[in-house]
């Protein structure tokens, strides 16, 4: 009896939802109606141009820097898209850093139609199975900052990058560690992270390479306090550089810890230093660091624009501000491309990826950029900076130009 | 094996350090088990709570100039006896709202319940540290920073010297004061006869008017009172905290009260302290004894294979007692 | 109002009637509608309405399986949110079949198991390690990635590897009970995932922290299936037949052997009930439905790395458990499909609603608390109070009664005919 009760409780719950979504259904209807087909006053169409980095989790500082660098760009050429007849809307993601999320979210993407390019990931982790998903859809992605090599290397239509490679980064590094500093005995941590790990391996070969030694290899685990126990290896092996590859969080421990213990010897790591993070965690314990930036000062080379960044969103400038900015004018210059090659009507995503991948002598305010047939920037650059005070950013020691092959 | 002699002093410095953090949360896992035998899996999460609250305290005093003019010493205490309250507090009300509803339930769901309740814990802090500071990795003053060097390469050249901060041993002193006051209350005090008596057979126990909700709220604050505690020494130890702290920390410091035997404060102690040093120990030489086969990282498999182990062939711990089961 | 409840509880084609236009409106709105996750929702809500009929089980069934095979598919195929819809439904599929794995761990053995994303790794290690370059790492010859072709007989092999694995994690830990049994499998839950995250040395098996990228998709007869709507029906088959499985295992010896050692293991044993080898048996065919879905969730996301198997997804798959009720087969589907959708398509629509007004300057709510982060406060608030308030979950777990009457009948052997079996079954729906 209870069970009939029940079912005839819920049916009549049921209908009632079902009018109520009825109405919200509908009403769902009437939203992208009037941005999808002509209306009568002006003729405008919905491009929404959509972004994934994580806004949550241990990188959300970067992340975030990445959304609103995007979202700036965006909203300054609103008016330029206008005239053209688009509607240009901004739509950010939060892929917590997280590949299941990153690609949950992907799916939603692609189904939305509107949405023609999307900026990011920042973790390659995410970057890498997400791109997949793009690529399915034919939605072009521009990332600031995933440097793992099998981003690209998988050659996928979709997917681009404005920055450098890890095999450019991590050689770049070993560079200055071997021949600047004269390091002769390396040891290596790293974060057993895709981005820590492919960092290290890369910085590790190139440095056997030139002539260096490898004291010692170990991983860490991410979000731990402690990391005494691998800088009682380093002790004991007694090397004289320390690379790390991973995050700001634990290196900033890491740097603290090792002065602490009287480790004294520079320590290197990898663009994921390139954080004011650094100088919270580390605080007057940051001496001798130094760390290779696949982005170069914004605050020093443009200050107009940084200014302008800071007073929009009332947070300072990241590292990947200006190239989430820069990402986001490549994308829309394609877009645009794509908009007068189509003869002023709305292009196909395959139009658009097509036309971000064919970018070439983009003059952004962080970087140039020409794409390559895998999708890398030939104009992506390392720098190397250091910490001679406790603040960020640190000061630029070099500038490398990517070899030509 | 020079290698590991040569740095032997510091690994057990460090390990000490980690040691005495783990043996005080040990001793939280362990009193409620000995008297409601039951796992809080909160515990590790209301240490992180007593991290971030001692330092919210310190940042707040900070801002306020207050920290000018107060010796280090005073303010250190203020904090550690904030965090403490508030925690004590806390752990209070999550037994009345979480754990006293369900102590007739059967294990499985005040155990589940745990797990939510330390969930809970995980995102409130995050929302507040979020809010607050714009980031939840927060990172706080150091009161005591200066670096202390150990010299026991005078006893014996074969030993590197060590090096440690103020705060390290003030993280040992407090943990030791902790640990030998509350072993005092447990086995000398009214109230800690009566918590014997709870843990030992709870009707009873209330029949010798003893109130036992009275008892056990006493614990949950006691014991919480700890955890928090031992949140403020690691903040201080490491400067760095974030809302995810408590949870390895804590299966840590479980598995040390499970190796003392749980129930055992004793026990915890040492475990916690056994704990710390093996981990350290692993971390610093298991690739220069493996020959980099197997590197620090599997130093979490090490701890975890001995809670396993332990949990197998020696259920009662080191020094428990093998209890008969009831039928 | 009370009359109508009534007649619509007794009268099978008036909800029949009911639950046609229901189906039919909220397909039609799904339809029509370029993407309205209240329609879609509504939608698969009628399953649950479908559940809640009084109609005989193997119409039940029928009907069911129209609905996910034909009405769902194509009610979604209207709008351009097809994809992404089917995204959801493939994701609640792959959750179903875990939490009805750890179900029979949890609810029908009573075993606690904080570890149980473990086998879900291990059956996607064993796809992705066969069907990328990566096994070339340790055998020699070439011979890999495999074809997508060899998919099928990973799923088994997947389930297969995962049921080993239970078996030999079981064997040690479960000679402990109660709340050591969940800490000592959160430990290894722990371990395997760490374990997985270093194994590119000494010998590169897994590749490490690095992960697997570019795992074949699967094929059939030169067809590869890549898109989310392709991979729903690999889902709901392998769904259908592990269903079938509980719903056979639940009523049959060895159920009630698992539900015995639940109520009170020392009473089984004295039963004659082997403890061990009931217990095991429970790990592993909980494990190997894990380990299937695991292969199918690596060829699905052709990515795999070991960040995917934290222990916050045992929780979530407990969570899943705990809030469709323990031990009761519907009730961990419905809270399975709950907790996906929650995650995946409201927290999240949510969250960009949100942002949307943020961008527009209407309101102004932080980062911080935007509602995709909400995840372990909203399952934590689950848990505490599907503990406190409901420990039987939204659908209670219902033994199956035997009527005492009909068993003087069958002793006493006259004839078989004083209640039918069937409405044993519907007897006690929703209490």
């Amino acid at each position: 009896m209870k069970g009939k009760k029940s079912f005839a409780i819920l049916a009549g719950a049921c209908l009632m939802i079902g009018l109520l979504s009825a109405c919200s259904s509908s009403g769902n209807e009437a939203k992208p109606a009037e941005g999808n087909t002509a209306d009568p006053g002006g003729k405008t169409e919905v491009i929404k141009i959509a972004s994934q980095s994580p806004l949550s989790g241990g990188s959300a500082i970067q992340g975030e820097s990445i959304k609103l660098g995007g979202q700036m760009a965006l909203e300054e050429r609103q008016a330029e898209f206008k005239e053209l007849g688009f509607d240009l809307q901004f739509v950010p993601y939060d892929d917590q850093g997280d590949s299941k999320k990153g690609v949950a979210n992907s799916e939603l993407i692609g189904a939305d139609q509107a949405v023609l390019a999307v900026l990011g990931h920042l973790n390659s982790g995410v970057s890498i199975p997400s791109s997949v998903v793009y690529e399915k859809y034919g939605i072009p992605m521009v990332s600031p900052a995933s440097t793992a090599t099998d981003f690209t290397d998988r050659k996928l239509k979709a997917a681009n990058r404005i920055v450098a490679r890890d095999d450019f980064q991590g050689p770049a590094g070993a560079e200055y560690a071997v021949k600047t500093v004269g390091a002769k005995n390396i040891f290596v941590i790293q974060d057993k992270t895709a981005y820590g790990q492919g960092l290290a391996d890369a910085f590790r070969s190139a440095a056997e390479e030139l002539g260096a030694t490898i004291a010692g290899y170990e991983g860490i685990t991410v979000g731990e306090k402690d990391f005494n126990g691998v800088l009682n290896q380093v002790l004991s092996k007694k090397p004289d550089f320390i690379f790390f590859g991973g995050m700001y969080a634990e290196a900033g421990l890491i740097v603290k810890q090792a002065r602490e213990k009287g480790i004294t010897v520079p320590i290197m790591g990898g663009d994921a230093l390139d954080s004011s993070g650094m100088v919270d965690i580390a605080g007057d314990k940051l001496t001798e660091v130094a760390y290779s930036s696949v982005s170069t000062d914004v605050t020093k080379s443009n200050k107009e624009w940084a200014d302008q960044y800071q007073e929009k969103f009332g947070k300072s400038v990241e590292n990947y501000s200006a190239y989430a900015y820069d990402s986001m004018n490549v994308i829309l210059n394609a877009v645009k491309k794509a908009i007068e090659d189509n003869g002023g009507k709305l292009p196909t995503r395959e139009q658009v990826r097509d036309a971000v991948r064919a970018t070439t002598d983009f003059e952004g305010i962080a970087t140039k950029v020409s794409f390559d047939d895998k999708g890398d920037n030939e104009f992506a650059k390392v720098f190397i900076y250091k910490f001679e005070s406790p603040t960020y950013p640190g000061t630029m020691v070099s500038e490398i130009e990517q070899p030509k092959e | 094996m020079d290698m590991i002699l040569q740095t032997l002093p510091q690994v057990l410095v460090d390990g000490l350090t980690l040691g005495a953090v783990y043996a005080v949360v040990a001793i939280g896992y362990t009193m409620v088990y000995g008297i409601l035998e039951f796992i809080n899996f909160a515990h590790g999460e209301i240490f992180m709570t007593g991290a971030f609250v001692g330092t919210a305290a310190l940042l707040t005093m900070n801002s306020a100039g207050w920290l000018n003019g107060l010796p280090a010493g005073l303010a250190y205490f203020l904090i550690l006896a904030t965090a403490m309250l508030a925690t004590g507090m806390l752990g209070i009300g999550i037994e009345r709202v979480a754990y006293r509803p369900l102590r007739r339930a059967p294990k499985l769901i005040s155990l589940i319940s745990a797990i939510g309740v330390s969930f809970l814990l995980q995102d409130i802090v995050r929302f507040i540290a979020d809010i607050r500071t714009g980031n939840f990795i927060v990172t706080g003053i150091s009161l005591y920073g200066d670096n202390l060097k150990l010299g026991v390469s005078s006893l014996w050249s074969g030993f590197d010297d060590a090096f440690l901060k103020t705060n390290t041993i003030i993280v040992v002193a407090v943990a030791v004061v902790l640990m030998m006051g509350l072993d005092f209350f447990v086995n000398r005090t009214k109230w800690g006869t009566a918590m014997r008596a709870v843990a030992q057979d709870r009707e009873t126990a209330s029949l010798m008017s003893i109130n036992v909700n009275k008892v056990i709220a006493l614990t949950f604050f006691i014991g919480s009172a700890l955890g928090g505690g031992t949140g403020v020494l690691f903040a201080q130890q490491y400067g760095t905290i974030d809302p995810y702290i408590g949870f390895i920390l804590g299966m840590k410091a479980f598995t040390a009260a499970v190796l003392g035997g749980i129930g055992n404060i004793r026990g915890a102690m040492f475990g916690g302290l056994f704990i710390g040093v093996l981990e350290m120990f692993s971390s610093a030489n298991l690739s220069v004894m493996t020959g980099g086969a197997l590197g620090g990282e599997y130093k979490d498999v090490v701890a975890f294979l001995i809670l396993i182990a332990v949990l197998i062939f020696k259920p009662e711990g080191l020094f428990g007692k093998a209890v008969k089961e009831k039928v | 109002m009370n009359h109508l409840k009534l007649w619509l509880g007794r009268s099978q084609p008036a909800q029949a009637l009911l639950l046609t236009l229901f189906v039919l409106f909220t397909a039609a709105s799904v339809y029509f509608s370029d993407k309205s996750v209240v329609a879609f929702l509504l939608l698969l809500g009628s399953l649950l309405l479908l559940y809640l009929t009084t109609f005989r089980t193997s119409i039940k069934w029928g009907i069911g399986a129209v609905l996910l095979v034909v009405v769902i598919p194509f009610a979604t195929s209207g709008g351009p949110a097809h994809q992404s819809y089917m995204e959801v439904a493939t994701q609640c599929g792959i959750y179903i079949a875990m939490a009805l794995g750890l179900n029979i761990v949890v609810g029908f053995a009573g075993l606690l198991d904080l570890g149980f994303v473990a086998f879900f790794a291990v059956g996607a290690y064993t796809y992705a390690i066969f069907a990328t370059p990566q096994a070339n790492e340790f055998i020699s010859g070439q011979l890999f990635p495999l074809p997508g072709g060899a998919f099928w007989i990973f799923i088994v092999l997947g389930g297969f590897m995962a049921a080993l694995f239970g078996l030999l994690l079981g064997l040690p830990v479960l000679r402990v009970k109660g709340d050591y049994l969940a800490i000592v499998t959160l430990g290894f839950g722990e371990i395997i995932r760490i374990i997985f995250n270093n194994l590119d040395r000494p010998v590169n098996i897994t590749n490490g922290a690095m992960g697997l990228s570019s795992i074949q998709p699967p094929s059939l007869f030169g067809f590869s299936f890549t898109f989310p709507n392709q991979f729903y029906f690999i889902v709901i088959l392998i769904l259908a037949i592990v269903i079938f499985s509980v719903k056979r295992l639940e009523h049959s010896r060895l159920g009630r052997a698992w539900k015995a050692i639940r109520e009170n293991e020392i009473a089984a044993q004295s039963m004659g009930i082997p403890l061990i080898r009931t217990k095991l048996t429970a790990f592993a065919i909980g494990a190997s439905f894990s380990g299937m879905m695991g292969v199918v969730f690596a060829a699905k996301q052709t990515f795999i790395d070991p960040t995917s198997f934290t222990l916050l997804e045992s929780i979530t798959i407990l969570v899943m458990v705990l809030l469709g009720g323990m031990g009761s087969v519907p009730g961990v589907i419905l809270g399975a499909a709950l907790v996906t959708i929650l995650n995946l398509q409201v927290l999240t629509e949510l969250t960009n609603w949100i942002n949307q007004l943020t961008l527009q300057g209407i309101i102004h709510i932080p980062n911080s608390i935007s509602p995709s982060k909400m995840q372990r406060l909203i399952f934590g608030a689950i848990l505490v109070l599907v503990a406190i308030f409901r420990p039987n979950g939204l659908i209670t777990a219902k033994n199956k009664k035997v009527d005492a009457e009909r068993l003087k009948t069958l002793s006493t052997g006259r004839s078989l005919s004083v209640t039918s079996p069937a409405k044993q079954h519907s007897g006690g729906v929703g209490q």
